[in-house]
């Protein structure tokens, strides 16, 4: 069988693509290292929908960031996933730095931000009590969301799925060879898949599939950014996404509501060799600690429930490569995404899958169905409509994940539906079970046990990752002699 | 003459107890203990120190959730044995019910002691 | 909306000691809320030997322990909701909860105790550098899942503190074929009890290295190694001490925190140093009629404890519903302590309202050795106790009698002293 696209990666790009390829008639394969969607920068990142001042005017960078926050509202009602479009504040913390305040202000305008404008102290106290006492002004851009980046790729992926988009995980990309007569062969660990096109949305190693097919050579390099998420205790601490101007206190992080009521601080800005290194580190977590001060005031950072790193893919270029590779027909990038790549999503998916479709000549898929129901959240519903579900399902009077308050309805729903759950991790990113104050540690035996008993496993089977992430190695006694 | 510096196990005071052996390895004397209890953990614990093992095991045909029943050994076996009862427990599956005392497996490792359940599991 | 007179939010042994005291206090209107499947709560899951030294005269292991109490309530016939998870308690006493059978539903209570333990701390709360793989787990959570599941978490573990659960799983991981290779603990003293660390670690050669802490975990998908450094006078790490251990599992036993997310939503007033509410003599909390006890309060170091100040709770909530506890709190007189204790249960004293003895108690901050712990009532000296050692990880109590505030007469100021012997 000859697929019409590949997609390589089921991080939020190649799911965008692989969704709004779905709008053709195309047989699409996405092959995942991983085994799930959302296992790589996708998961940790800053969850922001950029408005899109920041980028420089005529980039790719500047043009799909503006593009995809003007959809993902639209799109958060179609594909049902947590956005709120909270604002975002730049902050400047000297008087010296207003004509760079004003010089992004305009770079925003020149870029087509909608509504932004520069707000004095007295204002952004108003908006934000707990702000530096440094601070002298701010861009307000109300455009500016936030987003749960785990749902908005898992619903992108599974509403592909639905479309008959065929996923496979566990798989891994050794080689992408391209055919004399056209089209492409992919060699993966689990074995060689024959395609006329492939989208190479392979994050942190997009560079080496890039370089096998076409020239000039990218060169990515991880970046890590660090993060600290706070307890639902600190939620109001500041309402709008804070961003610092870069000024003469340095680069800051960002201090931001997230769409599941915490707050998060980060990142750092690193450059690292591994990327596989996804660790954090004592220094890493202290400048989070340390720079969260400079714009905000008293950030609750003893209210930590965990940290977290993500790797951006860091195009030396800092740009975004995208389309088709000159001389290599049917070869597309999705290369080079970093900050604003969630944002810029919606935008690079629609765009790259229309140049495929070109390329192949697809056909209108008449029977695609862009509406995806989300996993109910039993907690956001009144207590009528809560009885009224637990009567047609009792599980979803159980409450699994304490923290969280998620059912065992919730997670059923997780693990059944199309592209489901079969990890630890996997019900967490769409549920949230696991994902509060403690730690999961209340609630992953009993998550365990649901997946087990769902998926027809052994408990010691269930994993936290995928196979090399088992949470159980043995039976009690069994190496006993 | 010599003196050994112990902490009481008997109970959550954890006294520090000061056990004095003389040159035949006899215990002289026992101080720094609370209650008679602990002046008695002194003495046993130079001479012939004890421990209670608990553990849990499987439980075929249960009716409930639970498929494992905890066990302890009836009274202290000596400390050296707890390896011994270990091993012979591995393998072990208890058929359920069992209540709370029901001995699981008499005279485990050959201790003179009786392995018994500590939960009820229907 | 369903009326009870007292509802139990929990199902442990704190709740089903004051469930049970209640009952025998006259009672009859009780009504316990329990999460979990069974009654018994965490004492399900410590098969260990040890508990009820205090209150049985004899050395039982947790579920034996649990199961007298769970025998109390069913003999008494008190009413119990399992797998019925709590979702809100408002100040006015209507406790909102649900279930898979009765859905969501309200029950209007005349008074509440609050029974709902504590959580461990998490990986996360204490900002452990390295990857994130499977094999970290809070010492509970593979307690649970040896002890219940009968599944081993690990092979070759390395725990991270020495709290009493940390210890008593060194000892559980080893008789199951694990090998513990080391517990480190970021302070300079242990932080579970001294026979736990003779019994669990002394006896299998396991070392405890104290002001050490985990530096780094390694292991992208499943942890491979830790690395543990010394710490200096600040918990900071000392460059140059790093020490690698290869594992595949990381335990963390690293403090318990009472779980007073319910309490937080109906208003009762916290303590930033227990994390539990501020209660009285009554070990009422500043919701009148709203009743705490046992870990939710103030984590214990022994459940006879728990039981013991649950039993107490339960008969104040009676109290309180036949109307013989006043709502009047302006007679009660902060309990103040200097020379050690970190905080003291109950905070405050009503002398009128006192039972004939009342039990404080309190932790330390420090180890302490050779002291005499001191109650005062004014400028009185009412109380003088010897205590040879006192350590953070064990709990210290004083039992303070009506007859005392009697003879002593009005009284401005109750202090506990901590003094040098």
């Amino acid at each position: 069988m000859v697929y019409d696209a590949i997609i390589i990666g089921a991080g939020v790009t190649g799911s965008a693509v692989a969704r709004y390829l779905m709008r053709y008639r195309a047989k699409v394969l996405v092959v995942e290292r991983a085994s799930d969607v959302c296992e790589g920068t996708s998961k940790a990142n800053s969850a922001i929908v950029h408005a899109g001042f920041d980028a420089e005017t005529g980039s790719l960078m500047a043009k799909y960031n503006v593009q995809g926050s003007e959809m993902m509202e639209a799109l958060s009602k179609e594909l049902d996933f947590a956005y709120d479009r909270c604002g975002s504040l730049v902050v400047c913390l000297s008087e010296e730095d207003l004509p760079k305040l004003q010089a992004l202000y305009e770079n925003g305008v020149k870029n087509g931000v909608r509504d932004l404008r520069i707000i004095g102290r007295e204002e952004l106290l108003e908006m934000e009590p707990n702000i530096s006492d440094n601070a002298v002004a701010a861009l307000y851009a109300p455009t500016g969301a936030i987003v749960c980046p785990f749902e908005l790729t898992i619903s992108l992926a599974e509403n592909a799925a639905v479309n008959g988009a065929e996923f496979r995980f566990n798989t891994e990309v050794r080689e992408i060879k391209e055919n004399a007569g056209g089209g492409f062969t992919v060699k993966t660990s689990e074995g060689d898949f024959e395609t006329r096109a492939v989208v190479n949305a392979a994050g942190v190693y997009a560079d080496i599939f890039h370089n096998q097919i076409a020239e000039p050579k990218i060169h990515i390099t991880p970046r890590k950014g660090e993060y600290l998420l706070l307890d639902h205790t600190a939620y109001g601490h500041v309402t709008h996404t804070i961003f610092q101007l870069p000024g003469q206190y340095g680069k800051g992080v960002l201090v931001s509501p997230t769409v599941h009521k915490n707050i998060l601080v980060g990142p750092t800005a690193n450059d690292i060799d591994n990327p596989e290194g996804v660790n954090t580190t004592a220094a890493g977590l202290a400048e989070v600690m340390e720079k969260s001060a400079l714009a905000v005031k008293n950030v609750p950072t003893r209210q930590t429930i965990t940290s977290f790193a993500g790797l951006r893919a860091h195009e030396d270029g800092h740009e975004f490569v995208i389309g088709e590779a000159e001389g290599h027909p049917g070869f597309f990038d999705c290369a080079g995404i970093e900050s604003p790549g969630l944002s810029s999503a919606p935008a690079i998916g629609e765009v790259v899958s229309d140049m495929i479709a070109q390329r192949l000549g697809l056909s209108e898929n008449k029977d695609f169905t862009g509406k995806r129901k989300g996993i109910v959240k039993a907690a956001e519903l009144s207590v009528s409509e809560r009885n009224e579900l637990i009567r047609r399902e009792p599980a979803y009077g159980q409450i699994i994940c304490r923290c969280e308050s998620v059912s065992e309805g919730e997670i059923l729903d997780a693990i059944r539906r199309p592209l489901g759950a079969t990890t630890l991790d996997g019900v967490k990113r769409r549920v949230r079970a696991g994902m509060g104050r403690c730690q999961a540690g209340f609630c992953s035996p009993r998550v365990m046990e649901i997946l087990a008993r769902e998926l027809h496993r052994d408990l010691s089977e269930i994993t936290k990752k995928g196979p090399d992430s088992p949470i159980i190695v043995g039976t009690a006694k069994d190496t006993i002699e | 003459m010599e003196e050994r510096n112990l902490i009481c196990i008997n109970c959550p005071m954890g006294c520090p107890l000061t056990v004095t052996l003389n040159d035949a390895g006899e215990v002289v004397s026992v101080t720094g203990n609370t209650c008679p209890r602990g002046e008695a953990y002194g003495r046993k614990e130079v001479t012939n120190p004890t421990r209670i093992v608990t553990s849990s095991l499987p439980v075929s045909g249960a009716k409930g959730q639970i498929a494992m029943v905890s066990v302890k050994t009836a009274s202290d076996i000596p400390k050296g044995a707890i390896f011994d009862v270990v091993r012979d427990m591995k393998g072990l599956v208890v058929e359920a019910p069992v209540h709370i005392g029901d001995v699981v497996k008499a005279d485990i490792a050959g201790t003179g002691v009786d392995l018994v359940a500590t939960r009820d599991v229907e | 909306m369903e009326k009870v007179n007292i509802v139990i939010v929990g199902g442990g042994p704190a709740g089903l000691a004051a469930a049970a005291a209640a009952y025998d206090a006259g009672e009859r209107s009780i009504l316990i809320l329990e999460r979990d499947n069974m009654l018994g709560g965490i004492l399900n899951q410590c098969i260990h030997n040890g508990f009820g030294l205090h209150t049985f005269k004899e050395e039982l292991t947790g579920p034996e322990y649990a199961r007298r109490f769970e025998e109390q309530v069913e003999e008494r016939g008190i009413a119990c909701k399992l797998n019925t998870m709590v979702m809100d308690i408002s100040p006015e006493k209507v406790v909102t909860a649900m279930n898979r059978t009765d859905g969501m539903f309200e029950i209007e209570a005349k008074a509440i105790v609050l029974a709902m333990g504590c959580r461990e701390r998490s990986r996360g709360a204490l900002n452990i550098p390295g990857y994130r793989p499977a094999g970290i787990y809070s010492a509970g959570t593979a307690q649970r899942l040896v002890n219940i599941e009968g599944y081993m978490p690990g092979r070759e573990v390395v725990i991270l503190g020495s709290g009493d659960i940390g210890l008593i799983m060194a000892r559980r991981m080893t008789l199951e074929g694990a090998k513990v290779k080391v517990v480190a603990e970021l302070m300079p003293y242990s932080g579970g009890l001294k026979r736990n660390i003779v019994q669990c670690l002394d006896d299998f050669g396991i070392p405890l290295k104290l002001s050490h802490t985990v530096v780094d975990i390694e292991g992208k998908d499943r942890v491979t190694g830790v690395t543990i450094a010394e710490v200096d006078s600040h918990n900071k790490p000392i460059p140059g001490t790093e020490e690698h251990y290869s594992c595949d599992t990381l335990l963390l036993s690293c403090g318990l925190l009472p779980e007073n997310e319910l309490s937080r939503q109906a208003g009762v007033q916290l303590s930033p140093v227990t994390n539990g509410p501020v209660v009285n003599e009554s070990l009422e909390t500043s919701i009148p009629g709203v009743f705490a006890a046992g870990n939710v309060l103030h984590v214990h170091d022994l459940v006879d404890y728990v039981s013991e100040e649950a039993a107490s709770a339960g008969r104040n909530a009676a109290a309180y519903v036949r109307g013989e506890l006043a709502e009047d709190r302006s007679g009660e007189i902060p309990l103040e302590f200097a020379g050690g204790p970190r905080y003291t249960v109950p905070a405050a004293i009503d002398p009128e309202k006192m039972n004939d003895t009342l039990t404080v108690r309190f932790r330390v901050g420090a180890v302490m050795k050779n002291r005499f712990v001191d109650l005062y009532l004014d400028d009185e000296r009412v109380l003088h106790r010897r205590r040879q050692v006192m350590a953070p990880g064990e709990m210290e109590e004083l039992v303070l009698k009506r007859t005392m505030f009697e003879k002593h007469g009005p009284v401005q100021k109750i202090t506990i002293r901590v003094e040098e012997a």
